[in-house]
């Protein structure tokens, strides 16, 4: 099937009424967890995945993938507005947009992030589109040993691409690792780390896990310093760009997409480092350096052109080889795996309507978020003015409810305080939630592949060096530890990452 | 008392340290096998050693270097309110049922804020209550006794 019959395949699923809706739905409560800070798109898509259990796959996927992206959108839509990323990628939003809407330009700021985001979206929807089958074929080959390297790839560049410790991202993804290895072994059936408990058998639930550490562990977290948000900016007048405006922005937009393009697909938060990335390239190509951090449109389109861009480019990875490359990619994986498909190359062969549908919904999804987002910003601005001591109950209160529908396992519930607890003290101490999870997810399939590709080479472990795509990806994760303790890379990654604060 | 070292390291060392040594120890009762064919016991080993070794490199690397910034202060309250409704529920929602324990859990989670007294904390768990309903027993079909067989005379 070529490129475009397989995208008008992909239209016609999309441009399903009940599909578009569906789309709607997920950018709509995408744009509000964006919006509202302290509950990201990791808890609302994990609390979710039980209400997807009832809908088709495509439909349910297509919303899931609705409420990645619109939280980008909505998150940078806060982030100029009162100086609060709603999502961390937003954080280097508020920079330069947060000087913009109190110099009263919070209009043009905002415009110009949703066409910077719309423009990088689509373009990116269009990569992932002309580059995921080639890919998915090439993964066809791959075997255990392979698999496994890949798998070694992306932990260990979670690790080069996250702030803070090495050691302490190293220790969450072992941890993680290790939490998910509780269940019974797959080769023998030895129940394992059970206590017993016949409800732990099938392993961990995994929403559980995810919405202990971002969800319970992040209202702990607000519990510390409880303040009201103010909102600065009533009202949002003039969305219009001048002509000066879009002479501006044209360049930071594309490279912004570029940037974001390519980091995307890179794992551990690709989005959150492409608009780091982005800002200090606008700002080093700029000509006037000064006016950033003042209030430099080109400091709000790049970035936010940057994070979107990668928001879509990460699902590659997944869709190709069923790897995730960040938290809410893993829970991805966990959405496919409860409507019965395992996600790797064979989706595109095997399910090409929910394939290509996915991403054709992506370009209505960016469409449909340009209307939210401009014409309703004042809706999302009265929606800022609800108080954290009414959303942190319900959050935990659909925690509890969600994640007892799925399996009706009161032990599920029972883990979700324990990681709660858990991952509130570790992320207290400085450690990031992110890697965890990751390794979660990715630690069945480590085992697996590790012990499969053991028995084909009858307990040879040259066997990882001796393949040379194995050993390819070896070598490119064993590079990105080297850059990452690098001293003079470690600096610079201090000082991207500095501006967060 | 003084402390010349970092507390953040000291402590998420330990709970590394704790956590692989528990897989590890808990994992010598599995088979460890060959690496040929790797027993259940294997990976848990190997990993929670590395766990470990990492915990106390975590904790080795904040001796001497104390943190900078003072600690927040500890969310007692919100901590015991909220992973108590969260283990009330669990405990709870079989013999209850979704009203009661909504009602309840929706209160009790609304106190841990400070900024919340009695009357807004009612507020806040009766609308939720009417919401959690509306969404997942009307919306979604969820199979749940409203009013648990403990409450049922």
């Amino acid at each position: 099937m070529d490129l475009f019959s397989s995208i008008s395949l992909g239209f016609s699923v999309a441009l399903d009424p009940f599909n578009i809706l569906y789309c709607f739905v997920g950018v709509l409560l995408g744009t509000l967890v964006g919006v509202l800070p302290g509950i990201g798109p990791t808890a609302t898509i994990a609390m979710l995945l039980p209400i997807t259990f009832s809908l088709n796959a495509e439909t349910a996927l297509i919303m899931l993938a609705g409420i990645y992206y619109g939280a980008q959108y909505g998150g940078s839509t806060t982030a100029i507005l009162i100086n609060l990323p709603g999502e961390s990628s937003a954080a280097v939003t508020a920079i330069d947009g947060y000087q913009m809407a109190r110099q009263g330009r919070a209009g043009p700021a905002l415009a110009a992030a949703a066409i910077g985001s719309f423009f990088a979206g689509s373009v990116a929807t269009f990569l992932l589109a002309a580059f995921a089958p080639p890919l998915a074929r090439a993964a066809l080959n791959f075997g255990a040993p392979e698999y496994f390297s890949l798998i070694v790839l992306g932990l260990l560049v979670s690790i080069a691409l996250a702030h803070g410790s090495i050691l302490k991202a190293l220790g969450m993804i072992v941890l993680g690792l290790l939490l998910g290895m509780v269940g019974q072994d797959i080769y023998t059936g030895t129940p394992r780390f059970t206590f017993g408990l016949r409800e732990l058998f099938g392993g961990l639930n995994f929403v559980a896990v995810a919405v202990g550490v971002f969800g319970v562990a992040e209202i702990l977290r607000n519990l510390e310093n409880e303040h009201e948000r103010e909102v600065g900016v009533k009202a949002v007048k003039n969305l219009w760009l001048t002509r000066d405006d879009i002479r501006r922005i044209i360049m930071p937009v594309l490279r912004g997409t570029g940037l974001g393009s390519i980091l995307g697909i890179l794992p551990g938060g690709g989005h959150i480092l492409s608009a780091f990335a982005s800002y200090s390239a606008e700002k080093r190509l700029s000509k006037n350096p000064e006016e950033f951090g003042k209030g430099a449109i080109e400091g709000v389109a790049g970035p936010e052109s940057a994070n979107n861009a990668a928001a879509q480019t990460s699902f590659i990875p997944l869709m190709t080889l069923g790897i995730p490359a960040h938290p809410v990619m893993a829970l991805m994986i966990g959405a496919f795996i409860l409507q019965g498909i395992t996600p790797g190359p064979n989706v595109i062969n095997e399910q090409p309507a929910l394939f290509w549908g996915i991403i054709a919904s992506m370009w209505i999804g960016n469409l449909l978020l340009v209307i939210l987002n401009l014409p309703l910003v004042g809706l999302w601005v009265k929606m800022l003015s609800i108080p954290y001591r009414v959303l942190f109950p319900a959050i935990v209160l659909f925690a509890c409810i969600g994640t007892f529908s799925i399996n009706q396992n009161v032990y599920d519930i029972y883990a979700i305080a324990f990681f709660g607890i858990v991952g509130y003290l570790l992320i207290r101490f400085g450690c990031e939630p992110a890697p965890l999870l990751l390794g979660f997810v990715l630690g069945p399939l480590l085992e697996e592949h590790l012990r499969r590709a053991m028995i084909i080479s009858r307990g040879d472990p040259m066997i990882f060096i001796e393949r040379p795509i194995s050993a390819t990806l070896l070598a490119m994760a064993l590079a990105a530890v080297i850059v990452a303790v690098l001293p003079s890379i470690r600096r610079k990654r201090a000082e991207v990452f500095v501006e967060e604060d | 008392m003084a402390l010349n070292a970092s507390k953040n390291d000291l402590a998420s060392g330990a709970i590394f340290v704790a956590f692989g040594a528990y897989f590890a120890l808990e994992a010598m009762r599995y088979e460890f096998g060959t690496p040929f064919r790797m027993g259940p016991g294997f990976m848990p080993i190997v990993l929670g050693g590395i766990l470990v070794a990492l915990g106390i490199a975590v904790a080795a690397k904040g001796i001497g270097k104390p943190d900078e910034e003072a600690a927040p202060p500890w969310p007692w309250r919100g901590i015991a309110l909220v992973l108590g409704t969260v283990l009330f529920f669990a405990a709870t929602i079989r013999g209850l049922g979704f009203i009661p324990v909504v009602l309840i859990s929706g209160f009790v989670t609304a106190m841990s804020s400070v900024k919340n007294n009695l009357v807004s904390a009612l507020i806040i768990s009766v609308g939720l209550c009417v919401l959690c309903l509306l969404i997942f027993v009307v919306g979604l079909g969820m199979i749940v006794p409203l009013v648990g067989p403990w409450l049922r005379f």
